[in-house]
């Protein structure tokens, strides 16, 4: 390669870093680490993809001086020689010794993230189609427990309000509630699922792990930052698998010592006096915002399901027969099927919704379900 | 060899041995392993385009931000038949035709072993296509389940799925069939004096991969079957609440499914150590040590399964374990990279398109190699697992992996197997277009994927805008250039010019030295003798 042929190349050089450069507000590395195990893996992966860089482009240097050089165009003649047991015994222990030292930092910083011992919060993260459920179980805060639910507006998400999307910086990271923990404070996070698996993740927490129905998993993060980090599920879990983020309110201490404060009135506030009588209105209406939370991804607002894949409930001879039958569908869930088993909501909950489906839509039979009817079944 | 002449033919008499049955019956009834072959290659050349048709779905819809064209169902339907369709209805199929098609020659034999198994082995492979594609059809759509059928997803899915599970079992006895035949063959049919140290290396890596292959298919149908009967059956393998264990099955799936990943880039290792050589008119470096790497890639694909499971709940002791037996496989991946650099090292190079190909693979095969020794280091993983990084992974590893090496061989042996040449501009134009949109679309993902974008999701949020267009954009371009290869092929075997014998002057097996072009119906009746 003449000098002209070097110019060109490292013009093509400079063109690649310039453009590099010009994209650098894209983000092209693993978010900024919250935690300090975060900031171990984050050097971790920085390590191991400038060895392999450099490896490549030791191997490709030779790979591309035999292909610019060895070509029988600028009349090279082929040598015969094979075989060279020096050679194959260094390209075999170089990339051991190699793996070694990148397997010894590795092996340390996994030890420590699978250290769950000793917390100050213990939160259990429940994943269902499609949302999250968290329940504090110890350390400050204890009792409290909320769903987590999308809370991007499904006019952006269907493009009929594409305006209202592009000025969404948190499009489709959002969420009603927040989960809320102390800032320095190494927090437990146990995972489980309702239904199929879901993984609970938030890249700049460094956390993720799989929530397998009927086992528990554990992980943890201690933030150091307050702020608010947004994640995703991570595993498939259906249809919705897209649509049921994460998002985690590191607060500092006195601010979610008020949090907790206030969550512990709200519960107080909202205990519902078991022995209250329900109206049929009353109930409905109830009923409609359970309805909006659990079975509208399924059964569809229109209660028209989708058509093959999930049953419409208006007209249904389910919801429109015996309060028994439907009761203990939706109790039990049906096997085989997406219909899962509700019965994590309370018996108020299930019989307003119930009640709901039983007068919405084409159904009319205009009579109510009352919890005591849920609870007989349970 | 015509078959033309016949009209005064006495039908209650039979036909001459040599000639072979006219019109849809020579293929439909065909025992003959070039027949066979050509049928394998264009069942999986019609399954890329079905495969490739959904992907580019799943990349219009994910142009831009929100749901635009499909419903989510439909998007994570096409993301299982995708993948599902690729791995087992194209990727595999091309290579057991190049089995069929090379291994007899290459060895000297005269057919496979079991040519009516031959048949059979094929004629599984339509049926089980049809299933997967009638499964979009039945109530409910496809299973959107991805191509790994993890439960309980799978056991919740329509009757998609069993259409699915059938289809799976179909396939995997289409593949032990095939492997027992190629094993035999290789085994049983070698000419005198080609002694197994003296194979084509693409002999030998298909030698390993059958028994990979026999190995593992039975694995992959319990593990469907196991899902079968918790659907219908009302058995509890991996459903918590009658004991057992949704984790069990990735478990099953993924003893299965590493190896499968090798069953792959094995063939694909072999056909490039044809062509590297051939066109650096040099011999392979390290023949035996070539045999070698590959055998203990295979053994130790059984041993790594679990990292596909980082994040699925294991003991931190078996997280170390399977950490260190995946970096193992870096050592002979590594030997085996190095044989093919050392190959060419002081050769006479030429750059026809099979060895465009060959150095596609080798370059981009090697990028991906190294993102999945990022992967294999749990740490990282765990940040990484069900993102895009991952999705390029492993499309660095397949289609710049296999599916260049199965052009840089298809374009290697048409001389041979039509007679005819292809335009070597056009093959070119096919390289460097595959090469430049394959590039577009995947390298892009990895930024994705490290940025925090899950996989399997039609949406997302808006700083993943750009690079999914871009991302689209490529799989277009891509997906476009097929069509190209299409036409190339098309018209070498209608009007290709006439091809040499030895058509490559370095390459140097059986086929190309003892073999007119294109290679007779019948070759090697009587088996050559090899020195």
């Amino acid at each position: 390669m003449g000098n002209k042929g070097f110019k060109k190349w490292a013009a093509a050089g400079a063109m690649f870093f310039w453009s590099v450069a010009a994209w650098a507000e894209y983000k092209l590395n693993l978010q900024i680490p919250q935690t300090q195990l975060g900031e171990k893996i984050y050097d971790l992966h920085t390590i191991i993809t400038v060895i392999c860089f450099v490896i490549f482009v030791g191997v490709f240097g030779f790979m591309f001086y035999a292909v610019f050089k060895h070509r029988k165009s600028v009349g090279h003649k082929a040598a015969q020689f094979h075989e060279n047991t020096a050679v194959e015994v260094a390209w075999t222990l170089i990339p051991a010794v190699i793996l070694i030292a990148l397997a010894v930092p590795a092996t340390g910083t996994l030890i420590t993230m699978r250290d769950t011992s000793e917390p100050d919060l213990t939160i259990k993260a429940t994943g269902y189609q499609w949302k999250w459920g968290y329940d504090y179980l110890k350390g400050e805060g204890e009792g409290i427990s909320f769903y987590s639910m999308l809370s991007t507006p499904r006019a952006q998400i269907d493009g009929s309000d594409v305006a209202g999307r592009n000025a969404n910086p948190h499009y489709l990271l959002e969420t009603d509630t927040h989960v809320v923990v102390p800032v320095g404070k190494k927090v437990r996070i146990l995972t489980t699922a309702a239904d199929v698996i879901h993984a609970w993740w938030v890249p700049a927490l460094a956390v993720k792990q799989d929530a397998v129905p009927g086992f528990i998993r554990d992980t943890w993060f201690k933030a150091e930052k307050a702020g608010i980090y947004r994640g995703q599920c991570a595993e498939l879990c259906g249809k919705e698998h897209g649509f049921m983020p994460i998002v985690v309110e590191v607060m500092e201490p006195a601010a979610y010592t008020a949090w907790v404060a206030a969550q512990q009135k709200k519960v107080a506030a909202a205990k519902v006096d078991p022995d209250k009588t329900w109206t049929l209105d009353e109930l409905k209406e109830h009923g409609g915002k359970v309805y909006a939370q659990n079975c509208v991804a399924c059964h569809q607002a229109t209660g028209m399901g989708v058509p093959g894949a999930f049953p419409a409930l208006s007209g249904s001879k389910v919801v429109t027969g015996p309060k028994a039958e439907q009761i203990k569908l939706v109790l039990n869930g049906k096997q085989g099927t997406a219909m899962n088993a509700f019965k994590h909501l309370s018996d108020v909950d299930l019989a307003a919704a119930l009640t709901y489906t039983r007068n919405s839509w084409n159904n009319k039979t205009g009579e109510a379900v009352v919890p005591a009817d849920v609870k007989a079944l349970r | 060899m015509s078959a033309v002449h016949a009209p005064t033919h006495d039908h209650g008499h039979d036909d001459h041995h040599a000639h072979k049955p006219s019109g849809i019956m020579r293929w439909v009834a065909s025992t003959n392993h070039k027949d066979i072959g050509t049928m394998y290659l264009w069942f999986s050349f019609a399954m890329f385009l079905v495969g490739g048709v959904m992907a580019l779905i799943i990349r219009s819809e994910l142009f831009q931000p929100g749901l635009q064209i499909v419903k989510p169902e439909f998007f994570n339907s096409m993301t299982t038949y995708h993948g599902l369709i690729m791995v087992f209805g194209a990727i595999m199929p091309a290579f057991v035709g190049f089995a069929n098609w090379l291994i007899p020659m290459q060895i000297g034999a005269p057919d496979m072993a079991f040519p009516r198994m031959n048949n059979l082995s094929f004629w599984l492979l339509p049926p089980a296509a049809l299933l997967l594609i009638a499964a979009q059809f039945a109530p409910g759509g496809g299973a959107g389940v991805g191509w790994t059928l993890y439960a309980p997803l799978s056991t919740q899915a329509g009757p998609a799925m069993d259409l699915t599970i059938f289809a799976i079992h179909i396939l995997g006895m289409s593949s032990i069939m095939g492997s027992i035949n190629i094993i035999t063959t290789i085994l049983n049919m070698r000419a005198p004096g080609m002694g197994l140290m003296k194979m084509p290396l693409f002999c030998w890596t298909w030698l390993i991969t059958a028994y990979l292959l026999v190995a593992v298919m039975p694995v992959l149908a319990g593990a469907v079957t196991m899902t079968l009967t918790d659907r219908h059956f009302g058995t509890h393998f991996f459903n918590a609440a009658g004991g057992g264990d949704p984790v069990l099955y990735q478990h099953i799936f993924w003893f299965f499914g590493h190896p499968e990943v090798y069953i792959i880039a094995i063939p694909a290792f072999g056909v490039v150590s044809q062509v590297i050589p051939a066109f650096s008119r040099k011999p392979l470096f390290g023949y035996a040590s070539m045999v070698y790497a590959t055998a203990s890639i295979a053994i130790l694909s059984f041993m790594v399964w679990a990292h596909h499971m980082y994040t699925a709940g294991m003991p931190v002791e078996a997280q170390l374990y399977f950490m260190y037996a995946t970096v193992l496989i870096a050592i002979p991946t590594g030997v085996k990279v190095f044989n093919w650099v050392a190959t060419m090292w002081k050769g006479s190079l030429t750059f026809e398109t099979p060895m465009l190909f060959a150095l596609g693979f080798l370059f981009l095969f090697t990028l991906g190699g190294f993102t999945g020794l990022v992967l294999s280091i749990v740490p990282v993983d765990i940040q990484l697992h069900d993102t895009y990084y991952v999705v390029a992974h492993f499309h660095y590893v397949m289609v710049a992996g296999a599916l260049f090496s199965a052009f840089a061989g298809i374009y290697f042996w048409l001389p041979k197997w039509t007679g005819r040449m292809y335009n070597e501009t056009l093959g070119k134009w096919h390289f460097w277009l595959s090469l430049v949109f394959f590039n577009v679309t995947f390298f892009v993902q990895h930024f994705l994927g490290l940025a925090g974008m899950p996989r399997r999701i039609p949406d997302y949020s808006l700083q993943f805008a750009e690079f999914n267009m871009i991302s689209s954009i490529g799989a277009f371009g891509f997906g476009l250039s097929q069509l190209l290869f299409l036409y190339i092929v098309i018209k070498c075997i209608t009007s290709g010019e006439k091809a040499a014998d030895r058509q490559w002057e370095g390459a140097d097996s059986l086929e190309w030295t003892h073999l007119p072009s294109p290679a007779p119906w019948h070759s090697f009746e009587t088996p050559p003798v090899v020195k």
